[in-house]
């Protein structure tokens, strides 16, 4: 039952008949993030539709819409600053903050620095090669 | 030849947008905070370390002194941090450029200086002249106590760039060194190569005593003038 859902002016979702919008906390209960539609019978019938495209994390866009999806990314200042603290945090949290975290944590971090810098120097470096003719 | 052993003392820049500003960030990276009583291993293990030097290193200061704490335990790793980040291959070491140890090791001095002066005027004059000197000798002596006290800045900065230049010059002497004696006589590429790892291992010591060394010797200036 995928039908694009249409919304009020309001922003509210419009369910079909006998349906309803879901509230916030059964929106937490049952872990839905998209408008949803649910029925009031005892068949608990849940109805999805269409989550608009700003929302979508990267592995929901279908390929036809990346190009559209990406132009609508936020590329001010603050929305950049924003992205580079959440991919911090999500490596640190992930590989660091952790009860037993390993010298993994600090490593892959330093081989991603040597490698940076080895691709800023390729110039100067492509000339010691083995090779008879540079 | 040349070209290629000093072309990794060049400031990267990249475009001609400065990347040497990211690179002198970057070790700020590695010093996560936080706000907890109990941490991750990392941070726990960085907060020992950094108790650990604070308590010898400041306890030679009255309370005036330690108010120059965080000044001097930020100065030390930095430098350190530094220092061992340039070990890794193919990065730039920004402490290898006279101009920012020269930024860092000024105004620190100055500071002290100007510090005990206005401070303490009559202790920080008589610093230029020891004690129990024979009279005929006083005015030569307090020529000489002045260089001496000019020249500490200067002799800060430059102790730093050329330690840790010369090491990594070293290092790309003896490691190309190697890479060309292999086809010539293995055994003295074995000769070389382990000397290479003895000279490594004694950079990373270098790498942290210097930045021992400038905090204490800027430390020893604050605790003359306080």
């Amino acid at each position: 039952m995928n039908q694009p859902l249409q919304r009020s002016v309001g922003g509210e979702p419009v369910c079909s008949q006998g349906l309803r919008p879901l509230c916030s906390a059964e929106r937490e209960t049952l872990g839905v993030r998209e408008c949803t539609c649910i029925s009031d019978e005892s068949d608990g019938l849940l109805e999805f539709c269409d989550v608009p495209l700003k929302e979508k994390k990267l592995l929901e866009v279908k390929l036809g819409e990346l190009p559209s999806w990406i132009l609508m990314r936020d590329f001010t200042p603050s929305g950049i600053a924003g992205a580079f603290q959440r991919g911090y945090y999500r490596y640190y949290n992930k590989y660091v903050n952790v009860k037993k975290g390993s010298i993994a944590g600090l490593s892959m971090v330093l081989a991603a620095y040597v490698f940076l810098n080895y691709c800023r120097s390729y110039k100067e470096l492509k000339h010691e090669r083995l090779r008879k003719y540079h | 030849m040349n070209e290629n052993l000093f072309t990794s003392f060049i400031t990267p820049v990249i475009l001609g947008l400065p990347l040497v500003t990211l690179i002198v960030l970057f070790p700020s990276l590695l010093f996560p905070t936080s706000n907890r009583l109990v941490n991750n291993r990392f941070v726990t293990l960085q907060q020992w370390m950094l108790q650990l030097v604070s308590k010898q290193m400041m306890s030679i200061h009255n309370s005036k002194g330690q108010t120059w704490t965080l000044m001097l335990m930020s100065l030390i790793l930095f430098i350190g941090s530094t220092n061992l980040l340039g070990l890794l291959p193919h990065s730039f070491t920004p402490t290898t450029q006279l101009s920012m140890n020269l930024g860092m090791a000024i105004p620190l001095w100055a500071g002290a200086v100007i510090t005990g002066f206005r401070n303490k005027t009559k202790a920080s004059l008589a610093h230029f002249l020891p004690q129990g000197t024979p009279t005929p000798l006083i005015p030569m002596l307090v020529i000489i106590e002045t260089i001496s006290l000019f020249i500490q800045p200067m002799a800060l900065a430059v102790r730093l760039t050329a330690n840790i230049t010369a090491g990594h010059l070293l290092i790309h002497l003896i490691g190309g060194a190697t890479l060309a004696l292999m086809s010539i006589s293995t055994t003295t590429a074995l000769i070389t190569f382990t000397i290479l790892i003895l000279l490594t291992i004694l950079e990373f010591a270098v790498a942290m005593i210097q930045a021992y060394v400038f905090t204490l010797l800027v430390s020893l200036y604050l605790h003359d003038n306080t």
